[in-house]
């Protein structure tokens, strides 16, 4: 396009329409800018003196330089004249305008659209119905698919990936220790917190250490270490496995007749289902010594008491039933993730929603999960 | 002798959207068919119908005589290690090397043994031209090397039809002309059936035996045979113009 060097006397660009008959010409003069405004060409057209103009030609003698503005007031001229029957005559133009006329008026390109019209709004509301129960029986066919490939495991009908699961287990191992420990202290310290001001006020300062306790061991050491695992290794999973998607990896495996269940999604979840005990007992401690940490501080209790009123509160099957969240909670999030990334669609934007779709359902089944394992120990008073 | 690939009536969509209907067409043994059309005509959507990625809701797609669709686990299993696929990136697992690339569907359909499995990957590292390549990772080769890896991973099983999406979309000329001289050799040495989802008129001309062409318009298929043929005497105006690069503007 034309360099916008401004000429030794910049002119501004003008427009001017004189009637021969039904014929119009169009004299353009000037220097044409996008940044100063020119009055549409369709709007002078409309007001112009002659009635109904049947052609209109130009005239460029006096034109300066321009650039895009001038094709903009072309064009606005063009359509006016297509949609009023007027023919609109480029030979007065230079061949550069004409040219880059003819390249913007579009050849029609084919896309393929839906033919069936867009369904109403209340077929909209049974079609999202529909789309709910799909893909809620979805769930249910890839929990089937999952316990299949782990029967066929243990039968033997397939290899185990172990590289994979390794790799989980060192991500959720070591890995994942900083930001347990970081959140496991600060809750146990909390709890600790609440006890001291609310039972001090009783004189029960003694027994915070029972709430710390079962606090810990029996709620919130394993849904803190859930929450943490769902966010940071459910959306892994489901972006790891989505994007395997978008590459059409996932693709290679199934064309090949390889199961990626039994390839990707099971040494994940057993990876999880491995590590989310053992990362649960080790947040129940640090949870614990923070807790401790604080009733030394607050209300006098030595380490010694602490640790007494705690063992003399909490049983084994307190701890046990943390631990047996534990590793619901893993095959939740391992589940929820691989899921969500098997789901994923074909553009990169799809992972980033599966991604958030993974650690939404993980975080909403872990807390559900929680309430009925809770319901059911009440149930039976463990 | 049952034909490679045998499609009836197929309808191809997603949810409403009709992509392509009235599919009929048969791909003979060992020849290079060539499936074409411009972008969005549902050329790599008829790829996923043929190796039974899709369920066709209409229409029947068989490979070597069978339904992939209706067939049980075993038996899909079976079929399916007679087929190759070539995706347009590559798709090579990106958390194994090349080697292990091949060597995974060896260890997973194949009986062989540790050692038979190294020679076969070397092997079909070495016929597409990367032996020595075997311990590196996909991210670390070029696009061309990806899609030759590739290749031998879809050659590993021995498959006796293998497809291919778009081979030299995203290559230089040299690379994707050497990959159509891989494919030809492909077909004439080993006897292989290669359909090729492509719309890059230089391979075509280059590869192809017959061609199919699937015209966005009509929503089906308009034109079926030897590209050059095809060209010279097009039997509409869409295959012309596709086959001419016409785009159609006067200027
Ligand atoms: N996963 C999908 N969901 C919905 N529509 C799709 C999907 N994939 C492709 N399409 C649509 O199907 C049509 C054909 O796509 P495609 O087979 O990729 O075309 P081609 O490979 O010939 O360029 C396009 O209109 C595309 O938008
Ligand atoms: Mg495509």
């Amino acid at each position: 396009m034309h360099a916008r060097t401004a000429p030794a006397a910049p002119d501004r660009a003008a427009a001017d329409l004189h009637s021969h008959g039904d014929r119009i010409v169009a004299v353009l003069s000037g220097t044409w800018q996008l940044e100063e405004t020119t009055s549409r060409f369709d709007r002078l057209l409309a007001s112009s003196s002659s009635a109904s103009p049947r052609s209109i030609a130009f005239e460029t003698a006096a034109l300066g330089p321009w650039d895009s503005s001038l094709l903009i007031f072309l064009r606005q001229g063009q359509s006016y004249c297509e949609a009023n029957d007027v023919a609109f005559d480029t030979t007065g133009l230079p061949a550069r305008i004409t040219a880059l006329l003819a390249l913007a008026t579009p050849v029609p390109e084919r896309v393929l659209e839906t033919e069936a019209p867009a369904p109403s709004r209340v077929a909209q509301l049974g079609l999202a119905g529909l789309a709910a129960w799909d893909s809620a029986s979805s769930a249910l066919a890839f929990l089937g698919e999952v316990a299949d490939s782990l029967l066929r495991l243990l039968t033997g009908q397939v290899r185990m990936q172990w590289r994979t699961f390794w790799v989980v287990v060192q991500s959720n191992g070591s890995g994942a220790l900083p930001i347990v420990t970081l959140i496991a202290l600060l809750v146990g310290v909390i709890i600790a917190f609440l006890g001291a001001v609310v039972l001090q006020r009783f004189g029960a300062g003694y027994y915070v250490s029972y709430l710390v306790g079962y606090g810990m061991l029996r709620e919130m050491g394993a849904l803190m270490t859930g929450i943490i695992i769902a966010g940071r290794t459910g959306a892994g999973f489901a972006a790891e496995l989505g994007s395997m998607k978008v590459t059409e990896e996932l693709d290679a495996y199934s064309t090949l007749g390889i199961s990626p269940v039994d390839q990707l999604v099971l040494p994940r979840v057993l990876g999880l289902f491995v590590m989310m005990p053992l990362l649960v007992v080790y947040a129940d401690l640090v949870g614990i010594l923070g807790g401790m940490g604080v009733a030394i501080a607050l209300i006098d209790l030595t380490p010694t008491q602490f640790i007494g009123g705690l063992l003399s509160a909490v049983s084994l099957s307190d701890a046990l039933l943390g631990v047996f969240k534990a590793t619901i909670f893993g095959l939740i999030i391992g589940f929820a993730g691989c899921m969500q990334g098997l789901r994923t669609g074909s553009d990169a934007s799809a992972v980033g929603r599966s991604a958030t779709s993974a650690v939404v359902l993980g975080i909403t089944l872990i807390i559900l999960a929680n309430a009925i394992v809770d319901w059911l120990a009440a149930l039976w008073l463990i | 002798m049952t034909h490679p690939v045998e499609v009836t009536d197929l309808t191809m969509q997603y949810g409403p959207l009709v992509v392509m209907r009235d599919l009929t067409f048969t791909i003979e043994r060992g020849e290079v068919f060539v499936i074409m059309g411009g972008s969005g005509s549902g050329k790599s959507t008829l790829l996923k119908y043929l190796v039974g990625l899709r369920d066709a809701p209409s229409g029947t797609v068989r490979i070597n005589g069978e339904e992939l669709a209706a067939s049980d686990r075993d038996a899909r299993r079976r079929n399916l290690r007679r087929i190759g696929v070539l995706y347009q990136g590559g798709a090579l697992w990106s958390g194994l090397t090349l080697a292990e690339n091949v060597a995974l569907p060896l260890e997973e359909l194949s009986e062989l043994d540790a050692d038979s499995i190294a020679e076969v990957v070397e092997l079909k590292l070495a016929l597409v031209g990367l032996r020595g390549y075997g311990g590196f990772y996909p991210s670390a080769i070029s696009g061309g090397m990806r899609k030759r890896a590739s290749l031998a991973r879809a050659m590993a099983l021995d498959p006796d039809v293998l497809f291919f999406d778009e081979p030299s979309s995203g290559l230089d000329p040299i690379s994707a002309s050497r990959l159509d001289d891989l494919i030809r050799a492909l077909a004439d040495s080993f006897g292989t059936t290669i359909v090729v989802v492509t719309h890059d008129l230089a391979s075509i001309f280059r590869i192809a035996d017959r061609a199919l062409f699937l015209d966005i318009s009509q929503r089906t298929m308009t034109a079926l045979g030897d590209p050059a043929t095809l060209r010279d005497t097009p039997p509409n105006d869409e295959v012309r113009r596709f086959l001419t690069r016409d785009s159609g503007s006067s200027t």
